[in-house]
């Protein structure tokens, strides 16, 4: 937990071990986080992976299974939300919303919109209609702030034109805008934004930018926000909190997640070639975070595996081992988003995990056999050291020769049970040609001795988590169903003997 | 304008809502097997175009031709049955019926024979709509529902697709694999695709023309490549922006 040490005034929501089930699905798994006061923090994540259930607890729409939601006022009240009726929530909490398919009143204009959204303390300055009715001027003046208000906000989000317009006129980038001053004018303390970015363009999506870091910066409101546009979130979000089915998965700065791995695999899917640049980006600068972030995980990987099966030979753990335990176990470990931060951990990590350093540098011979057609399965006991020490070792002497640089021209360490030391008669297919495999996938891919569709569509599980490891996207071979593809492309190119550019399997 | 390939054209169509007018004076075409954008200001009048099509609300003026068939003032259903399919803007999927049902609202019921191909489909495109076939769509989540919004216009096997923003609620990751699935269907089956989008940039990077609007009028237009270039263009919907 980030703020662990500030806890008190410095959180405005604490999220404590929040889970919601539906049935038997579970929307949020035990997630903790934190909103500070003052900030903007950011819900991102892949679609469905709970982030609007996550509103819907805090603003008392969903009654959550488990967990705690503790909202702290700016006068120090402290309100447990988990337990309260929605419209409490607003009137008391101060937490207001907006919804990620509009919920506007459609059929009333604008203004009224806006002076709904007022409707408590008109209430109660109208003395429940009875003084409002005899015209008491403590009425006419609340009628009165109530538009002023509204007028301010309409100004602020450029709509004081369409004032008496049908909301459900508006086009939809406006709806939304309203929506955020329907929100505002309820003087809430805690702001949550469903997709306020949401079809809107570049430029709109500026000036939404420039709104919400208004409201931030004068109102003192704090924003909680869910959002797909990453030029809002990353510019403007002061802290990211990232989900991937009900479970955080990352949490941090803006820079730390973008570049943790994990995000990177489940939601941002960066480019190959945006990769490459990272990658020469980071070598510019002398320090290789993500590579060395994805190099230090494969190593960990491997070094899990050889802790829980101390006995057994790593090459054919990697090749044959369980899906499962890799990711769980790297993710428990060291948090992968630790990782990602800095090269220090991975200098600090290398000679901690190395246990016997004793390979020579860069240099795995236990894969690297330049004539061997296949590397067997089962490794004697005795090279199990190597490798990981090998890697190990080619990391700290060498941080830049990830796997995606060192162009070695045999096959590397951790290749699958199938490799081939060369493609078969000296042609290899257009491994591109799977959705998911870029020019950079595909280079790794050969390396590691990997030329045929046919090769994909016979690896095992274990062979998917040895690919995963040095393509350095975990899940990705599985959800991009790769394998079925592959033997898709095998089968097209059995029937027609030559289609495209690959040299037909067989 | 080569009118006598162009599988849609839309000749000085002018559009009202009431007394207001939307659209003014607009001609667009997209050719066979094209990928044809529109890109614009919030409130240009993209969605509305997209909508006169199937003629909610209809043409004052102008007319509209579907593979040399005028459709101006035939009835919305007859429009679907030439096979054209739109993905609306905000969704607009079926709240109380599962995910099945909604992809069987969507198939062409003169090409039934396909369904459970086409139904595969959709699922190797959205994985996450397999996982949730039973469910109502009204629960999903925001993102899924365009999945199925845009699922459920597959469904159609149409000739033309009109796709209203389906970058919308999506996460990154997803955004890139409709773009290249469009793609994909128009390399592949010939599709032609009209799409607006407000990410403008991925548009134009994956379309073969585009259009620019603003305020209902359609101020430029040309190859995708140029608009890109374009320094206006550039000013006026690329900067700030994604990516």
């Amino acid at each position: 937990m980030v703020s662990e040490v500030q806890k008190n005034n410095s959180a405005i929501l604490r999220v404590e071990r929040l889970s919601m089930k539906f049935g038997g699905l579970i929307a949020i798994n035990d997630l903790n986080f934190e909103a500070k006061r003052g900030a903007i923090t950011a819900l991102i994540g892949p679609n469905g992976a709970g982030k609007t259930t996550v509103f819907n607890c805090i603003t008392g729409f969903y009654k959550p299974t488990e967990g705690m939601l503790t909202m702290t006022r700016q006068n120090g009240e402290e309100y447990l939300l988990e337990r309260m009726a929605d419209f409490v929530i607003t009137k008391k909490a101060k937490v207001a919303r907006t919804f990620q398919n509009i919920r506007l009143f459609s059929g009333l204009t604008v203004l009224e919109n806006l002076l709904v959204a007022q409707h408590n303390p008109l209430m109660l300055s109208s003395g429940y209609t009875i003084l409002g009715l005899l015209g008491f001027p403590t009425y006419k003046k609340a009628a009165a702030d109530a538009i002023e208000k509204a007028r301010f906000w309409l100004e602020k989000i450029n709509l004081v034109d369409r004032a008496d317009d049908p909301a459900g006129d508006l086009p939809y980038g406006a709806q939304r805008r309203l929506e955020i001053a329907r929100a505002m004018c309820t003087e809430p303390e805690l702001l949550c934004l469903d997709e306020p970015a949401a079809g809107l363009n570049a430029r709109e999506s500026a000036e939404l930018n420039k709104l919400l870091l208004d409201i931030r910066d004068e109102t003192g409101t704090s924003i909680l926000l869910i959002e797909h546009d990453m030029s809002v979130v990353m510019e403007i979000s002061d802290h990211v909190v990232v989900l991937e089915y009900g479970t955080k998965i990352s949490d941090g700065t803006p820079d730390t997640v973008k570049n943790d791995p994990k995000v990177i695999a489940a939601y941002l899917g960066v480019e190959d070639e945006e990769i490459v640049e990272m990658l020469e980006h980071a070598e510019a600068a002398g320090v290789d975070d993500i590579t060395a972030a994805v190099d230090l995980m494969s190593t960990e990987a491997i070094q899990e595996l050889e802790e829980t099966h101390p006995d057994a030979p790593v090459a054919s753990l990697v090749a044959t081992g369980p899906a499962r335990p890799i990711r769980p176990a790297v993710a428990k470990k060291q948090s992968v988003a630790k990782v990602a931060k800095a090269t220090k951990v991975s200098e600090d990590a290398a000679p901690a995990k190395a246990v016997p350093v004793k390979a020579p540098p860069a240099k795995s011979p236990s894969a690297k056999a330049p004539a061997a057609t296949k590397v067997s399965v089962a490794k004697p006991v005795a090279e199990k050291p190597t490798v990981t020490g090998a890697s190990a070792v080619a990391k700290k002497s060498a941080p830049k020769s990830a796997p995606a640089k060192a162009a070695a021209p045999q096959i590397k360490a951790g290749a699958t049970a199938n490799a081939l030391a060369a493609p078969r008669e000296g042609k290899a297919d257009r491994l591109i040609d799977i959705k998911g495999i870029g020019p950079v996938n595909e280079r790794k891919l050969n390396e590691h001795g990997i030329f045929h569709f046919d090769q994909i569509a016979s690896w095992k599980k274990a062979d998917i988590i040895a690919a995963e490891a040095y393509l350095a996207f975990d899940g990705r071979i599985a959800r991009e169903d790769w394998i079925g593809q592959a033997k898709a492309l095998v089968k097209a190119s059995q029937k027609k003997p030559a289609p495209k550019k690959s040299g037909g399997a067989k | 304008m080569s009118e006598n390939k162009a599988l849609l054209s839309i000749e000085n169509v002018e559009t009202y809502y009431g007394n207001i007018r939307a659209l003014s004076g607009v001609t667009v075409h997209a050719d066979a097997g094209e990928i044809v954008t529109l890109i614009g200001a919030n409130g240009a009048g993209k969605s509305t175009l997209m909508m006169t099509i199937f003629g909610m609300p209809r043409a004052r003026t102008g007319r509209i031709m579907f593979d040399g068939k005028d459709i101006t003032h035939l009835p919305t259903h007859e429009i679907a049955r030439l096979r054209i399919a739109q993905s609306p803007e905000g969704r607009r999927i079926f709240p109380r019926m599962t995910v099945q049902e909604n992809l069987q609202m969507g198939a062409s019921l003169d090409k039934l024979e396909f369904f459970d191909e086409d139904v595969r489909k959709v699922f190797d495109l959205f994985p996450r709509l397999k996982e949730r076939i039973n469910q109502r769509g009204g629960t999903l989540s925001g993102g899924e529902q365009q999945m199925l919004a845009i699922g459920r216009a597959l469904m159609a096997r149409p000739r033309l697709l009109l796709l209203d923003e389906p970058s919308l609620g999506l996460a990154p990751l997803i955004i890139k694999h409709i773009f290249e699935a469009i793609k994909e269907l128009n390399k592949t089956t010939g599709l032609t695709v009209f799409l607006v989008e407000q990410n403008a940039f991925g548009a134009l990077k994956l379309a073969d023309r585009g259009y620019v609007m603003v305020n209902g009028i359609v101020t430029m237009s040309g190859a995708s490549k140029d608009l890109l270039a374009n320094p206006e263009v550039r000013a006026a919907y690329l900067e700030g922006g994604r990516h």
